[in-house]
């Protein structure tokens, strides 16, 4: 997922920012497609796994700092992941998929 | 149904969010049918002008499917891998099995759609749906006055329609509305997003008629003139960035106007599959029009065969089937020839290139349109509204003008 790397520091998503799934959105596995997906009225989108890593972590209550945490620990050898999750945050939320609580 | 979103428009709105990437799968080649369309039946209290159901649906009305087959073909789909259901007609509500058909799909992990006219919703139901699952509702509106409303769908609907939409509200749903545009109401573009915006609505699909069944025999009182639909965009771009994120506003654009074809339902039996009321599994609308060819039936045999099997589905899937100019043509990928149905019901050939295509030898058939529809003889001709009587006269092969005179309003 390294189109996703941004500079952490230019980015409008902060480390204690929480976020949730945006109303009226569900994100859900499909296996017909061995893949996420979020739907929503009149679409849907298919999420590559470094992006369905993220969201599926997004349950209202974890911060971006603690997704970050988490997917550092679970992929260690990834070397951009802070970028990456901060990014693929800034989409999501400029996307209206997520909501800021 | 109203010329729904659930067709091209939405899936190149997929594909487009694809497109922009950011870990999102460009997976856009795949047959898959990610969105089934259940027609459930083609019965209607409305009656209007721009339906692209078949004018010969009265032959489709008997026939329906049961309860029973339907859930049936809602789990067969699942397993091909259908997310996205939309559910309508015709009318879905006039079936009474409609809860039954929605539990079944939150059941099997569908995001739902009822597509209605809104004729039919009461509290109970709409109360039975939020129970049971269904994920939203796309209500067809028309314009913001009574006159046009009423003229349009041949109906006295417009009270009704405030009303269920703020039914639709209350029940915690995001609104979601889809109006045609058309001659008589694309001079009130402004006035329809206050509408809309008025009613607290989260999308608002402004989708230009598209000439098929019933617009297409209507086709020259309907079509706005070519200036008419560039205000119409830019008025809506005006407001879209008024009103920000708050309502999104698609506007399907016209394809008599452009001078490529639209990639139709994103190519034939690829992402897109509707079940009719009596249980044809087509790969489009209004595949039916299409010579010489035999449709899968659910009776018969299983979705998974009119998928993956069927020759129907599988005509004009890929490039092989197309003719010049478009087998030479760099473009091809970009819109796979267009429409087969458009292709045939202006030029007689189905495996023609889509006539709207500027590159296409019977482009003209195109520009002769746009200019019958500025031609006040044609355009004053009485408007053939979408009943049942007028579809048993295309039954019979009567297709003279029927004798029942509206006077435009």
């Amino acid at each position: 997922m390294e189109n996703l790397a941004i500079d952490p520091t230019l980015s409008t998503i902060k480390h204690d920012d929480v976020f949730a799934i945006a109303m009226h959105h569900r994100f859900q596995w499909e296996e017909a497609q061995n893949t996420y997906v979020i739907l929503f009225p009149e679409g849907m989108v298919k999420l590559h796994g470094g992006a369905g890593e993220v969201m599926k972590r997004v349950n209202g209550q974890a911060s971006v700092g603690d997704v970050v945490t988490e997917l550092k620990a679970a992929f260690p050898d990834a070397t951009t992941i802070e970028a990456d999750v901060i990014g693929m945050f800034e989409m999501a939320f400029g996307k209206g998929w997520i909501r800021k609580i | 149904m109203t010329q729904t979103s659930l067709g091209e428009s939405v899936v190149q709105k997929e594909i487009h969010a694809q497109a922009k990437n950011n870990g999102v799968a460009a997976n856009i080649t795949q047959t898959q049918p990610l969105w089934m369309l259940a027609e459930v039946t083609y019965r209607c209290p409305l009656h209007c002008a721009f339906c692209y159901n078949p004018t010969d649906y009265d032959k489709h009305t008997q026939n329906e499917l049961t309860t029973e087959q339907w859930i049936q073909a809602l789990r067969d789909a699942r397993k091909l891998g259908a997310i996205q259901l939309g559910i309508s007609g015709g009318e879905p509500l006039l079936r009474d099995d409609i809860e039954d058909i929605v539990i079944e799909a939150k059941k099997l992990g569908y995001y739902s759609n009822l597509i209605t006219s809104g004729v039919g919703l009461t509290e109970k139901r709409i109360q039975a749906f939020k129970d049971g699952g269904l994920d939203h509702i796309q209500l067809s509106m028309h314009d913001i006055t009574e006159e046009i409303n009423n003229f349009i769908t041949n109906t006295k609907t417009f009270e009704l329609k405030k009303k269920v939409a703020a039914m639709i509200k209350n029940h915690g749903y995001p609104m979601v509305l889809n109006v045609v545009i058309h001659r008589y109401n694309i001079g009130h573009m402004k006035e329809i997003l206050e509408m809309a915006e008025a009613l607290g609505a989260d999308y608002i699909e402004l989708a230009n008629t598209q000439y098929y069944g019933w617009s297409l025999v209507n086709r020259s009182q309907l079509m706005p003139l070519k200036e008419q639909v560039e205000e119409a965009e830019r008025i809506t771009n005006e407001y879209r960035a008024k009103v920000g994120g708050k309502m999104k506003i698609f506007f399907v654009v016209p394809d008599y106007f452009s001078n490529r074809p639209k990639k139709c339902m994103n190519g034939w039996g690829e992402v897109f599959m509707i079940v009719t009321a009596n249980g044809d599994v087509l790969p489009c609308h209004s595949a039916r029009v299409l010579p010489n060819m035999q449709f899968p039936n659910v009776r018969d045999s299983g979705l998974e065969y009119a998928w993956k099997e069927s020759p129907a589905f599988n005509k004009y899937r890929g490039t092989e089937w197309m003719k010049g100019p478009c087998v030479t043509c760099p473009e091809k990928m970009n819109d796979l020839a267009g429409c087969r149905c458009q292709a045939f019901l202006l030029t007689g050939d189905a495996e023609s290139a889509d006539p709207v295509c500027s590159l296409s030898p019977n482009h003209h058939l195109i520009e002769k349109a746009i200019e019958d529809s500025k031609n006040p003889v044609l355009a004053s001709q009485p408007i053939i509204f979408r009943t049942d009587k007028n579809s048993k006269k295309y039954v019979a092969g009567d297709k003279e003008r029927v004798e029942e005179f509206h006077a435009l309003p």
